[in-house]
């Protein structure tokens, strides 16, 4: 009897590990069919690197490559902001804090991801986009920058506690080591616990970007949406998220434009897809 | 125990849902944003008048209406631009017969922030800042300037009527574009926020959203023409240049509820609220 029912409950398991993969597949699937279509209208050069977007007007202009770059452009700025700061609080939390100081600051990273999206945004439009425009003398501080500023805060509590979780998985013995030696605190995270944990840091950093690049709602109030080629991060960018979000609701079902939103769905499934199996080829390279 | 439960919850939700959709006493209004308010305020007359019947409006822009009339989600869609001829042709495949009914006015304000010195635009000056051909605000009477081009979304009416009705002069043959490099705000609130706090922004929303934090520009058709300001009086007698109708569309003719709440709309009464929520009404 205890057999039968340790098999049964493997089986099922089994059965919802299998379906999660088939659901996976289907969406794929879902996806390259709607998106698909509309290379019969527009070549896939054409489509990737047209440089504008005029997706209702006739004949539709569907050149999506400003809408790439300005995808890229906010995650590059959100990474490179906060990579320092989330490295740097996933050592202090690691390695310095103690115990007390500790548990505040991680609840704390934890609460920053509960914090929705929108919510985000709309702080940022009525905080971080006049600041912004006053710092940098802009005529708007609706800008990739305000975009790259909120996600960053975003992509902190993947990062900090991926980070942190790598630096505490280095064996111990490392460490003792090198303060045996006569390395000093600092000495030691830097030249022995940093390079021991890499991977699982590049790692981390490689989820938070991949939050980011998915983002939507907050991108979609703070940069501005303008479907230029960017050519500053103080200039307004329109992202690959916010125009699916912006659009989906104008495009006639079967139209050019339709089959063009899943179009650039797929684009930014294979940007996720990429930076996830990059992430994942990280960690088992820890292991 | 629990799973029981849970699943004598789940499956009543379900069929809560069931008979809300094929309850005869709802009907399910969607689409402008610009007529969201509005149709708001019919809805709650007309339920204060006839106890029983519910009327849900909800927004999303005249493209999310028409296409959700289209897949049959929606009772009434309300659009603040034409159906286009490719959304009749979809909807009569779908076996729906888009039946259009004009319901109001709307006079679109172009704004600007009260600071800027630049009160006045011609439709050919409006149509040159728009598409990116003048960029600084010195060129059409205001201060050294870089002008900042506030549009709404590509899913809204408004939008698309500015572009064919100011950008593109009523011409079908043009190719006139918003600029690139012009934000696209999600909301007329957005348009109006970002107007009030930059100087250098100039943006277009329905008239209704005229407040003191934002400066209408006085419109003229051309140089020699007279420069008239967006207000009811001057919408009505035509004088004013950049005015659309509002519509409702319904499957066929309306029958039934939609019938009775599209009666009212058309009532005086109902055309008083058009005039209470800075719309203008079809009949005076």
């Amino acid at each position: 009897m205890r057999k039968f029912k340790e098999s049964l409950i493997e089986k099922l398991i089994f059965i919802c590990g299998l379906a999660s993969v088939f659901f996976v597949a289907l969406i794929f699937l879902f996806l390259l069919k709607e998106g698909l279509a509309v290379f019969k209208t527009i070549g896939p050069f054409k489509f990737l690197l047209g440089k504008s977007w005029y997706p209702i007007s006739e004949p539709p202009q569907l050149g999506i490559l400003p809408l790439i770059l300005g995808s890229l452009l906010v995650t590059l700025g959100a990474a490179v902001i906060s990579l320092p700061i989330g490295v740097g609080c996933a050592i202090y939390i690691a390695e310095i804090a103690p115990l007390k100081t500790k548990e505040t600051l991680k609840a704390g990273i934890e609460l920053l991801a509960a914090i929705p999206s929108v919510v985000l945004g709309f702080i940022g439009m009525v905080t971080l986009v006049p600041l912004v425009k006053a710092v940098f003398h802009l005529p708007t501080g609706l800008t990739a920058l305000s975009g790259s500023i909120m996600l960053a805060f975003m992509a902190m509590p993947t990062i900090v506690s991926i980070a942190e979780d790598a630096l505490y998985s280095v064996p111990k013995t490392y460490k003792e080591g090198a303060l045996a030696l006569g390395a000093t605190h600092w000495q030691a995270i830097w030249r022995v616990m940093l390079p021991a944990a890499s991977s699982g840091i590049l790692a981390a950093i490689m989820l938070g970007i991949g939050r980011v690049i998915g983002e939507t709602m907050a991108v979609m109030m703070i940069t501005g949406n303008a479907a230029a080629m960017p050519n500053s991060i103080l200039a307004p960018v329109r992202t690959l998220t916010a125009t699916i979000a912006a659009e989906m609701g104008e495009a006639v079902v079967g139209s050019e434009h339709y089959f063009a939103l899943f179009a650039v769905g797929i684009v930014l499934f294979v940007i996720s897809f990429a930076i996830n199996v990059t992430a994942d080829l990280c960690l088992h390279k820890r292991q | 125990m629990f799973k029981t439960w849970a699943f004598v919850l789940i499956a009543a939700m379900f069929a809560a849902s069931a008979s809300a959709a094929r309850d005869e006493n709802s009907i399910q209004v969607k689409g402008s944003d610009t007529m969201v308010n509005l149709g708001q305020a019919w809805a709650e007359k007309y339920m204060e008048d006839n106890a029983g019947d519910f009327v849900a409006v909800t927004g999303g822009g005249s493209g999310t209406g028409l296409s959700s009339l289209i897949s049959g989600t929606c009772d009434i869609a309300m659009s603040s631009r034409n159906i286009k001829e490719k959304e009749i042709a979809l909807a009569r495949q779908k076996g729906i017969n888009p039946n259009e009914i004009k319901v109001g006015l709307d006079g679109l304000a172009v704004i600007v922030n009260p600071a800027n010195p630049a009160a006045k635009l011609t439709l050919a000056q409006l149509a040159d800042i728009f598409t990116g051909r003048v960029t600084n605000w010195k060129q059409v009477g205001g201060g050294d300037e870089k002008i900042v081009v506030l549009s709404r979304e590509v899913n809204s009416g408004t939008h698309v009527y500015f572009k064919e009705h100011v950008l593109r002069k009523n011409d079908p043959g043009s190719k006139e574009e918003f600029a690139p490099t012009a934000l696209m705000l999600s909301s007329s609130q957005a348009i109006a926020d970002e107007v009030a706090g930059n100087p250098a922004a100039i943006g277009y929303y329905g008239m209704g959203y005229i407040s003191p934090k934002q400066k209408p520009v006085a419109v003229a058709k051309d140089e020699k023409s007279e420069y008239i300001e967006p207000a009811i009086d001057n919408v009505l007698s035509g004088a004013y240049p950049i005015s659309r109708p509002l519509f409702i569309y319904t499957n066929g003719e309306p029958d039934g509820l939609v019938k009775k709440f599209i009666d009212f709309i058309l009532s005086k009464e109902g055309q008083e609220i058009v005039l209470k929520t800075d719309f203008v009404p079809v009949k005076k």
